[in-house]
C-alpha cells in the first residue's frame, strides 16, 4: 500500500507541474462551459432590427413597441430610405428590417389585411430563420390578442407545449452534453497521455521491473484522473444547475452511478489507446481526432443521431458518449430512471469490459 | 571479493520473437560480488536477454535463475532483489532531486528511516545535498547518470542490471561513474552490465561477448585479450565480430 501511495504522490507531482495537463484539466472544461454557454447559443436574445414605419398610426406605433419590449430585438436604426437597408446589413449594423407599409391600420380595419415586410440577413441561415420566426410570432399574437379580443372566428388554435424543455433552453442540451465531453478529455485523453509519457521517457520500464505490479502501476495512472474527473463532473454539473438552472429531475444517485461508470469506462478506453502508442504526441493526436471530435459532432451532442445517414449513424452508435448524453439527458431532465437507461447502461459496460479485455491482451502480448 | 558462488545462473536460454531467434541457447554463470560485462553489437540481443532476466519479458525456453528466485515463477520476489536502470534515462525531469529518491525508495517498500539514511549518505557522496531540491530537468546528464544509477542501488539489490548505462557521456563522467560501480562492488552488489565501449570491458571482471544471438566467448578480459592475441578489449571485439 505505501508502494502504491508513493505512486499516487508521484502522480499528482506530474499532474500540478505540468502546465500543458493544468490547461487540459482545468482550462478546457472552464472554455467550453463558456463557449457553450455564452457563445454558441441559438437562443435569440437582443437581436438588432431596424423598424421603418411608413404609416405612423396607432396601430403600427404599438406593434413596434410590442416586439421591441419583448426582449429579444433592439432597436439598432431607423433608415431613412430604402437605399440604405443594403449597407445597414452588409455592415452588420442589424440582422433584421421590419417594414410596416403606409396607411397600416386603415388597411387592418377597412379591408381586414395589412402588410409587413420582414428582411432578414440570411448569411446566417438559422439565425435568421429563428428572428423571423419569433418576429412573426410575436405579429401573430399582436393580432390575436389586440384585434381579435371579442370576437370569435373560426380556425384551429395550434397550442404547443416543448415537454422537458418548455422555455427551449439551450443550457438544457448543452450541459448534459459537456459532462460527457469534458469526462471523455480528462480520463480518456489524460490517461492515454500519461501512460504514453512514461513509455517515451523510458520510466515505464523502470516501474516493469520494479517490485510494483502491472496492475498497481496502471491504477496509480488512473485513479488521479478518476479523481479530478469525478471533481470536474462535480464542478460542471453543479455550475449547470446554479448558474443555467438546469434541472435533475430523476435520481441524483443514480445520475451519479451513470457517471462514475462512464468515467470508469473513459479511463479505460484511455488505458486501451495507450497500449497502442508510444508517445505523449501520438496519444494527443489520436484521443483528439478519435476521441474529441467524434465526441463532440458524432455523439447527438449537437447534431441528432436519428437524421445522420445510416453509415454515420453506425459510427455514432460506437461512440461512448452517444449512450451516456442519452442516459443524462433522459434522467436529468425527463426525469427517467433506469427502466428507461438500462440498454444504454448495458452498452457503456459492455464496452468496458471490451477495452480491458483487449488492454490486457495487448499487455500480455507486449511482456512476451 | 569474487566467489565461485553464482547468483545467476543461466541455462540454455532461448527467446524467439516468432521465427526471429533473439538469443539462442544461452548458458553463462554469474558470480556474486563480480563485475559481469555483456558485450555485442547492436541488436545481438544483449537487451532481449537483461530484460528476461529482471522478469521484464518472458523466456521461451531454458531454466534461469536469478538471485536466487525462479525467473518463471518468482519474478516478483526477483524484482525485489534487484536493480535495473535502461538505456533511457529514468528519472522523473519534473520531479526534483529528492522527490525522485523519495518516489524510487517507495516503490521498493524501504522504511523511512533506512530510506532518509541512504539518502543523505548517498547525496552527501554525489556531492549534490545542496541541489536536492533541484528539478531533474535543471541538472547536466552525468549528474543525472550517477543519480539513477545510485538510486537504482539505493534499495540495495543483490544484483544490478545496468543497459548502456553510459552511453552519450563523457569520458570524465563515464569514469566517474565506473567509482560508483566499484564502491557499489564493494558493498556486496553485483554488477550485470551491457555497453558499447570497449575500454569499459576492461574495468570488468569477466566479459561474455555476444553476437547474432550466441555467446561467442566469456573470459576475463585477459584470457580473452591472451586467447586472441590482441592488444586490447577492441582488438578481441573485432577479431571475434569478423
Amino acid at each position: 500500500m505505501s508502494r502504491f501511495l508513493a505512486f499516487l504522490r508521484k502522480e499528482f507531482y506530474h499532474i500540478f507541474r505540468d502546465p500543458r495537463t493544468r490547461i487540459i484539466l482545468f482550462g478546457i472544461p472552464i472554455a467550453q462551459l463558456m463557449l457553450f454557454g455564452y457563445v454558441m447559443t441559438n437562443e435569440v436574445r437582443n437581436v438588432k432590427v431596424a423598424i421603418v414605419d411608413h404609416s405612423k398610426d396607432d396601430l403600427s406605433k404599438r406593434l413596434s413597441q410590442q416586439l421591441l419590449s419583448s426582449g429579444f430585438f433592439q432597436l439598432a436604426a431607423i433608415p431613412s430610405s430604402e437605399s440604405d437597408y443594403e449597407s445597414l446589413f452588409r455592415s452588420g449594423k442589424v440582422k433584421e428590417i421590419v417594414v410596416f407599409e403606409p396607411d397600416f391600420a386603415i388597411n387592418l380595419i377597412k379591408e381586414g389585411k395589412a402588410n409587413i415586410q420582414v428582411l432578414a440577413d440570411a448569411s446566417e441561415p438559422n439565425a435568421a430563420q429563428l428572428t423571423v420566426n419569433y418576429t412573426t410570432a410575436i405579429v401573430n399574437n399582436f393580432v390575436k390578442n389586440e384585434l381579435m379580443k371579442n370576437q370569435v372566428l373560426p380556425g384551429i388554435n395550434i397550442k404547443v407545449r416543448m415537454l422537458f424543455n418548455e422555455n427551449m433552453r439551450d443550457a438544457y442540451n448543452f450541459i448534459p452534453g459537456l459532462i460527457a465531453v469534458i469526462l471523455m478529455l480528462i480520463s480518456a485523453m489524460m490517461t492515454a497521455i500519461t501512460i504514453a509519457r512514461e513509455k517515451e521517457m523510458g520510466t515505464m520500464e523502470i516501474l516493469l521491473a520494479s517490485p510494483l505490479k502491472p496492475i498497481q502501476i496502471i491504477l496509480g495512472k488512473v485513479v488521479p484522473y478518476m479523481i479530478l474527473s469525478i471533481v470536474s463532473a462535480l464542478v460542471v454539473l453543479a455550475l449547470g444547475m446554479l448558474v443555467f438552472n438546469v434541472p435533475v429531475i430523476g435520481s441524483f444517485a443514480l445520475l451519479l452511478a451513470e457517471i462514475l461508470l462512464y468515467i470508469f469506462l473513459a479511463l479505460t478506453l484511455g488505458i486501451l489507446i495507450s497500449t497502442f502508442v508510444d508517445s505523449q504526441l501520438t496519444a494527443m493526436a489520436i484521443s483528439g481526432f478519435v476521441l474529441m471530435l467524434p465526441s463532440i459532432l458524432l455523439s447527438g451532442f449537437i447534431f441528432p443521431v436519428k437524421n445522420m445517414p445510416i453509415p454515420l449513424q453506425i459510427v455514432a452508435n460506437l461512440m461512448p458518449p452517444r449512450w451516456f448524453i442519452e442516459i443524462n439527458r433522459t434522467v436529468m431532465l425527463k426525469g427517467g430512471g433506469l427502466n428507461e437507461i438500462w440498454p444504454n447502461t448495458l452498452v457503456l459496460m459492455g464496452m468496458s469490459a471490451l477495452f480491458i479485455f483487449i488492454s490486457i491482451r495487448k499487455f500480455k502480448i507486449r511482456l512476451q | 571479493m569474487i566467489t565461485k558462488e553464482p547468483v545467476i545462473t543461466v541455462k540454455n536460454m532461448v527467446k524467439k520473437f516468432g521465427s526471429f531467434v533473439a538469443n539462442d541457447n544461452l548458458s553463462f554463470e554469474v558470480y556474486k560480488g563480480e563485475i559481469f560485462g555483456f558485450l555485442g553489437a547492436n541488436g545481438a540481443g544483449k537487451t532481449t536477454a537483461i530484460r528476461i532476466l529482471c522478469g521484464l519479458s518472458s523466456p521461451t525456453s531454458g531454466q534461469m535463475n536469478v538471485a536466487g528466485f525462479d525467473v518463471y515463477r518468482q519474478t516478483e520476489k526477483i524484482k525485489q532483489n534487484i536493480g535495473y536502470m535502461s538505456q533511457k534515462f529514468s528519472l522523473y525531469e519534473d520531479l526534483t532531486v529528492y522527490e525522485n529518491i523519495r518516489f524510487y525508495g517507495g516503490v521498493y517498500g524501504m522504511n523511512i528511516a533506512d530510506r532518509k539514511a541512504r539518502t543523505t549518505e548517498m547525496l552527501d557522496r554525489l556531492e549534490l545535498t545542496a541541489y536536492k531540491n533541484r528539478k531533474i530537468g535543471d541538472l547536466p546528464l552525468g549528474w543525472k547518470q550517477k543519480l539513477a544509477f545510485s538510486i537504482a542501488i539505493l534499495h540495495n539489490p543483490k544484483i544490478v542490471f545496468l543497459d548502456e548505462p553510459t552511453g552519450g557521456v563523457d569520458p570524465i563522467t563515464r569514469r566517474q561513474f565506473w567509482n560508483l560501480i566499484y564502491e557499489a562492488v564493494e558493498k556486496g552488489i553485483t554488477v550485470f552490465v551491457t555497453t558499447h565501449y570497449m575500454d569499459e570491458a576492461e574495468y570488468c571482471d569477466r566479459v561474455s561477448i555476444m553476437a547474432d544471438g550466441r555467446i561467442v566467448a566469456l573470459d576475463t578480459p585477459e584470457k580473452l585479450k591472451e586467447q586472441y592475441n590482441a592488444a586490447n578489449m577492441d582488438e578481441v571485439f573485432l577479431k571475434i565480430a569478423r
